[in-house]
């Protein structure tokens, strides 16, 4: 069992309050994922930088160091935003370039996300403390993805957390278990998809960004999906344009969306949804099986 | 208890914490019977409200209820005015279970007796396992509806999903509307005079207005209820 939530604002004064109003929806699926959260924020771009987030795993982070190495390697204009055991670099270079650095020299820090929109957090604990170490109220943007986890298919550890990345601005969240996930990833890797984890969850994540990399639309990546992953899901997929949804054809996973004027929201249950602002009077709908939905920010 | 206490539905407000377990615990132990109604305020999609009730009593639920609201209900009518998340009035005894919105999966699961109203639709495996309670949709069923259902009736109002009946034992089911696929072993099969006045009497007790010779039955052929060497596995 897990928990996901999502919210796409539809107007830009509603920005403001995105991760004020997801923060309920998360700490309310607490119960469906008490052992690690994560939420993933999309926020506006700015011209000609790039956003890389960190996450120390393991030890005490040293940021100072990590930037004199960056700067002393990588051409370009780097900052950095600190928060606990995660950081944000707003970067002019390829993000490739200051990954490229961390394994040989910094093996304890893993990226988690990359893009001109994405910023991620993801940890382990109870996801009101991890909302509160991150300040996640404070996170405005346009969409956001989040998700509280109960293991089941690999250790509770920070980078097995949800949400997941691949490429550029693209993440996904998933309540269920798929059973074929070493499949996909001898698919993958010798087309040279590197994995970061375990997860089965992963597999799913970079099978469909490899999809939309070759060109499929998120419909066709998604529909190839259905044949190359068996298990059961429910999938919340966040974008640089809005957010995807799609439960498997059995849709033993729970969903439900609330839509009005102002936004859409989504969650594994109406509890998580009961505090938004004008739910009462929100169009309400469980998803169907096997049908895909998506909003975009017009 | 006096009479003007009757009057007065007893009211619990589900955002305040604790209530819950109060509410139950009133309906369990605290409940007699010529005692008042009850209202649920603020449900907001809880878990469990008003599970394991035994006492005729009336119960609004005022919003949306969680998972297994109405659970193992016994003798009690209960109404949620709006929706209902997964096992609503599964495994139900006796009683009327009302939900004026849709229901998500596994509505009336393995329910044993008594009703339940879905007005809206219904979602994937409604009736599941059925053991002899009446199921009315007023909306449309999802995919593997009355799933094994062993005994009881269901009565669909609008479209139903993939595999309806499958492996169907003794339950009884009327559809109105479209039909995506029948499940292994269920068929339709023609509307005699018992199957018309059971469809008048669960519209009558749904309160929906629709004309019983407009539903098609479909029951089991009960090709599975023996084992067929010659089959091959293939059903």
């Amino acid at each position: 069992m897990c928990g996901i939530v999502g919210l796409l604002m539809k107007k830009p004064s509603w920005d403001e309050r995105l991760g004020e109003l997801l923060v309920p929806m998360l700490c309310g699926m607490t119960e469906r994922g008490p052992d690690s959260a994560g939420m993933a924020v999309f926020g506006k771009p700015r011209e000609g930088e790039t956003r890389l987030s960190l996450f120390q795993l393991h030890g005490e982070p040293d940021w100072n160091r990590l930037m004199e190495a960056i700067r002393a390697q990588v051409p370009g204009q780097h900052r950095i935003e600190p928060s606990d055991r995660h950081a944000l670099i707003f970067t002019t270079a390829d993000p490739d370039l200051l990954r490229a650095l961390l394994p040989q020299q910094f093996p304890d820090i893993v990226p988690l996300a990359a893009g001109s929109r994405i910023q991620l957090y993801k940890d382990i604990g109870a996801p009101a403390d991890i909302a509160a170490r991150y300040r996640f109220q404070d996170l405005t943007g346009t969409h956001a993805v989040g998700h509280t986890r109960m293991a089941t298919e690999s250790a509770v550890t920070p980078d097995r957390a949800h949400p997941f990345t691949a490429g550029r601005d693209f993440c996904l969240v998933h309540n269920g278990s798929l059973s074929n996930p070493h499949l996909v990833r001898r698919q993958l890797e010798p087309l040279g998809i590197r994995f970061e984890t375990d997860n089965d969850t992963e597999a799913a994540c970079r099978f469909l960004e490899w999809r939309m990399r070759e060109g499929d639309a998120i419909d066709q990546a998604i529909e190839k999906g259905f044949e190359a992953l068996d298990g059961f899901f429910t999938f919340l997929i966040g974008t640089a344009d809005g957010l995807a949804l799609v439960r498997d054809p059995f849709a033993c996973k729970p969903a439900i969306v609330a839509e009005t004027d102002d936004y859409v929201a989504i969650s594994s249950e109406f509890r998580s949804l009961a505090h938004l602002p004008g739910v009462s009077k929100a169009k309400l709908f469980e998803p169907q099986p096997r049908t895909i939905y998506h909003w975009s920010r017009a | 208890m006096n009479v003007s206490a009757i009057s007065q539905p007893q009211v619990f407000d589900l955002s305040r914490a604790e209530t819950l377990r109060t509410l139950n615990h009133w309906l369990h132990r605290e409940w007699t019977p010529g005692g008042p109604a009850v209202q649920v305020l603020n449900p907001d999609g809880a878990h469990s409200i008003a599970v394991g009730v035994d006492a005729p009593v009336d119960i609004d639920v005022l919003g949306h209820a969680g998972y297994y609201v109405a659970g193992m209900n016994k003798q009690a009518r209960i109404t949620v005015h709006g929706n209902a998340g997964t096992g609503a009035a599964e495994n139900m005894m006796s009683g009327l279970v009302r939900i004026k919105g849709f229901a998500s999966n596994s509505a009336g699961a393995s329910a044993h007796g008594g009703v339940l109203v879905i007005e809206g639709d219904a979602s994937l495996r409604c009736g599941i396992s059925l053991k002899g309670a009446d199921i009315v949709v007023g909306g449309s069923a999802g995919s593997f509806t009355a799933f094994m259902a062993q005994a009881g009736r269901i009565v669909i109002c609008g479209d139903a999903g993939e595999a309806l009946g499958d492996s169907l034992y003794e339950a009884v089911i009327y559809v109105r509307g479209k039909v995506t696929s029948l499940g292994a072993d269920a068929r339709f099969e023609p509307m005699i005079e018992n199957d018309l006045s059971a469809v008048r009497e669960l519209l009558a007790i749904a309160g929906f207005d629709h004309d019983p010779s407009s539903f098609r039955r479909v029951a089991s052929a009960r090709g599975l209820y023996h084992w067929n060497a010659d089959a091959n596995q293939e059903y």
